[in-house]
């Protein structure tokens, strides 16, 4: 960086930049000078930083902070929150096993505990099922769509249309598609299936396997996509010394490809994880998690608690799990590729 | 490229072409892509043609194409108004939502990026844990906040938060884009009196271009398909909502008129899709940098 290099010294940002402009520098040379360009250059950066800073200091972290905040009060939001009761971590408590109060115990883990476990392990199946089902089926394609053939490009575009979607537009076209009186009705009894008694969605054992269905109809297209853009950087003499050498398609995908987009299938699989713990809006519109919550979230039932039915303490209490879990995702993730990197130090990516 | 090459015969090379054999496996790639294609077309086809049916037609003949066409389920919701409404409060939201977040985020990345100060990466890595709260973390409280400053039902109470959301991964894609801007022509521009922030307006944002295009599509599609936030904060009417939040209502409204909403859902899909035609190349490349960044 060629950029002036500040001494030391802090000043604060902002300050001093129009006194010092204002005053003629005396000719006594370096120090005023330095100064002058030192308060110059805090004043720029805090012109530059500041509007980001500000925005994000009050729209980000002031809610993330309340949101930690609140979870250990018992508050409804609409009453003042200096009404509100501190209750330490029994919001917590409440989640995780029903609360510390025997009277109140066995109702709470009905109606908080045991919803709140079902969703997270949702999340966590989806989380499962997405590196089960959906990483194969997008190598799969991927890989297929990697070789030359007619009409390729136009399949890349379609096979990632899905993603530019919303999920509420999308959520609402597979209602129609799944309505007991609709077309998978028919399809599926076209297939020999008949409906489950409610619906599909109603139905407790299908359920969650449909929104798994229509969440991976959204997103196998970002992951086709992503592999692809790694298996464009796959350096051709690679694949072609080994064709060459008589190692067959499936061989050079196998031996060659997979393994030099390993980088490229972590970072989907982070992304994957991340995506699955937060799932929100799909599962939102296809009837706000079901009515007994068959394929609820943690962040449909935080919804549907926290703002719902008022429960703004709980409700945070939950978005803090969330969160947690999430960072405990990125740490791991960030510790598998350190040690990923410096293994496969000098490969291609 | 070169060194792997050479290597090869020139005849090896033109009798051995790398992959375009139209061999078994060329089938069968066709073969896997077709199905990926019906796998994702199908529904969205199905919905667009339906659209195009009355309610009798769909009951019975879902699959086949409408017969005869109805074109008043596209023509009623066209010539209402609310559609519009609705698409042009999404427009205002994005469009807000991407200048705010492209303005402010590359402002704040060029300091990070080519001052060296005090403090320079702890701010970087603030900015960054924005990628660990999203929204849906913040909701509850960000929500008590926006009532509390008036802006429940506002446009701006969707587009500040969302500038403010999407800060993290606009400055973690420009920072180094702005640092690999190369350090002669700054110099040449302190050389011939330019100042910093004239350096900022003349030369680097043009040069920063593409990288803000990049980011500024990821923040447009963002804010264009973003629920969450309107649905908490635009309650007060059709005419208030954005297209996304419009579907889910006018699904509620008129539950019974199936096609009505398969017509409604398909034209709100359109915008979505030109966006992503147009501009394919942009989206890709933003979110393999942003992964990769």
């Amino acid at each position: 960086m060629t950029t002036v290099t500040a001494p030391a010294r802090e000043e604060g940002p902002a300050v001093d930049a129009t006194s010092a402009a204002g005053t003629r520098p005396t000719p006594t040379g370096n120090t005023t000078r330095q100064r002058k360009d030192t308060a110059r250059k805090w004043a720029e950066i805090g012109l530059f930083v500041g509007p980001a800073l500000a925005l994000f200091l009050t729209f980000v972290v002031y809610p993330v902070a309340s949101a930690a905040r609140y979870s250990l009060f018992k508050w409804n939001g609409v009453q003042q929150f200096s009404e509100a009761t501190f209750i330490g971590l029994e919001n917590y408590a409440r989640a995780l096993f029903g609360g510390t109060d025997p009277a109140t115990q066995a109702a709470f883990r009905t109606a908080y505990s045991e919803p709140f476990w079902t969703a997270l392990g949702h999340n966590f199946a989806i989380i499962g099922l997405s590196m089960a089902v959906q990483l194969p089926l997008a190598l799969l394609v991927a890989l297929t769509l990697n070789r030359r053939f007619p009409g390729r490009a136009i399949a890349r575009t379609i096979i990632f249309a899905p993603y530019v979607l919303s999920e509420v537009i999308a959520g609402i076209m597979w209602l129609i598609i799944l309505d007991p009186n609709g077309i998978a009705t028919r399809m599926a009894g076209a297939a020999g299936i008949t409906m489950p008694a409610g619906g599909w969605l109603e139905s407790q054992t299908w359920g969650f396997w449909v929104v798994f269905f229509v969440v991976t109809w959204k997103y196998l297209g970002l992951a086709i996509i992503l592999f692809l853009a790694g298996l464009s950087g796959v350096p051709q003499e690679l694949q072609e010394a080994a064709s060459i050498d008589g190692a067959s398609w499936w061989q050079v995908q196998w031996r060659i490809n997979v393994p030099l987009i390993g980088p490229t299938i972590r970072i989907w699989a982070f992304l994957s994880i991340i995506g699955s713990i937060q799932l929100f809006d799909m599962v939102w519109v296809l009837n706000k998690g079901g009515t007994t919550g068959q394929y609820s979230t943690i962040a449909s039932f935080m919804m549907q608690v926290g703002y719902f039915r008022n429960d703004v303490g709980f409700g945070s209490a939950i978005a803090v799990i969330m969160f947690l879990i999430s960072l405990v995702i990125a740490l791991a993730y960030m510790a598998v590729m350190l040690r990923g990197d410096s293994n496969s130090a000098g490969k291609a990516r | 490229m070169a060194a792997a090459t050479d290597t090869l015969a020139p005849q090896a090379r033109r009798t051995r072409p790398l992959f375009p054999r139209i061999d078994g496996g060329t089938w069968i790639s066709v073969g896997i892509a077709l199905m990926a294609i019906a796998f994702t077309l199908g529904p969205i086809l199905y919905l667009i043609l339906g659209g195009f049916k009355t309610q009798n037609q769909l009951a019975s003949d879902p699959v086949g194409l409408p017969q005869p066409w109805v074109w008043s389920n596209y023509a009623d919701i066209l010539t209402a108004g609310i559609f519009w409404r609705q698409l042009l409060n999404s427009l205002l939201v994005a469009v807000g939502t991407t200048v705010g977040v492209v303005a402010c985020g590359t402002m704040a990345a060029y300091p990070l990026a080519r001052y060296r100060f005090r403090g320079a990466n702890a701010l970087f890595v603030l900015f960054t844990t924005g990628l660990m709260f999203p929204l849906t973390v913040a909701i509850l409280p960000l929500y008590l906040l926006l009532r509390d400053m008036g802006l429940v039902g506002s446009m701006w109470g969707l587009i500040v938060p969302q500038i403010a959301f999407g800060l993290a991964t606009t400055i973690i894609i420009m920072r180094p884009f702005l640092a690999a801007i190369p350090h002669e022509l700054e110099e040449a521009a302190f050389v011939d009196g330019v100042s910093r922030v004239g350096f900022f307006w003349r030369i680097l944002l043009p040069l920063a271009r593409p990288g803000m295009v990049t980011v500024g599509v990821l923040a447009f599609i963002g804010s264009w398909n973003a629920y969450l936030l309107p649905l908490l904060l635009l309650t007060s009417g059709a005419e208030n909502m954005t297209l996304p939040l419009g579907v889910t209502v006018f699904q509620g409204r008129y539950a019974s008129a199936t096609t009505s909403i398969m017509a409604y859902t398909s034209l709100a899909m359109i915008p979505a899709l030109v966006f992503f035609l147009i501009l394919e190349r942009r989206i890709v490349d933003g979110l393999t940098g942003a992964v990769k960044g």
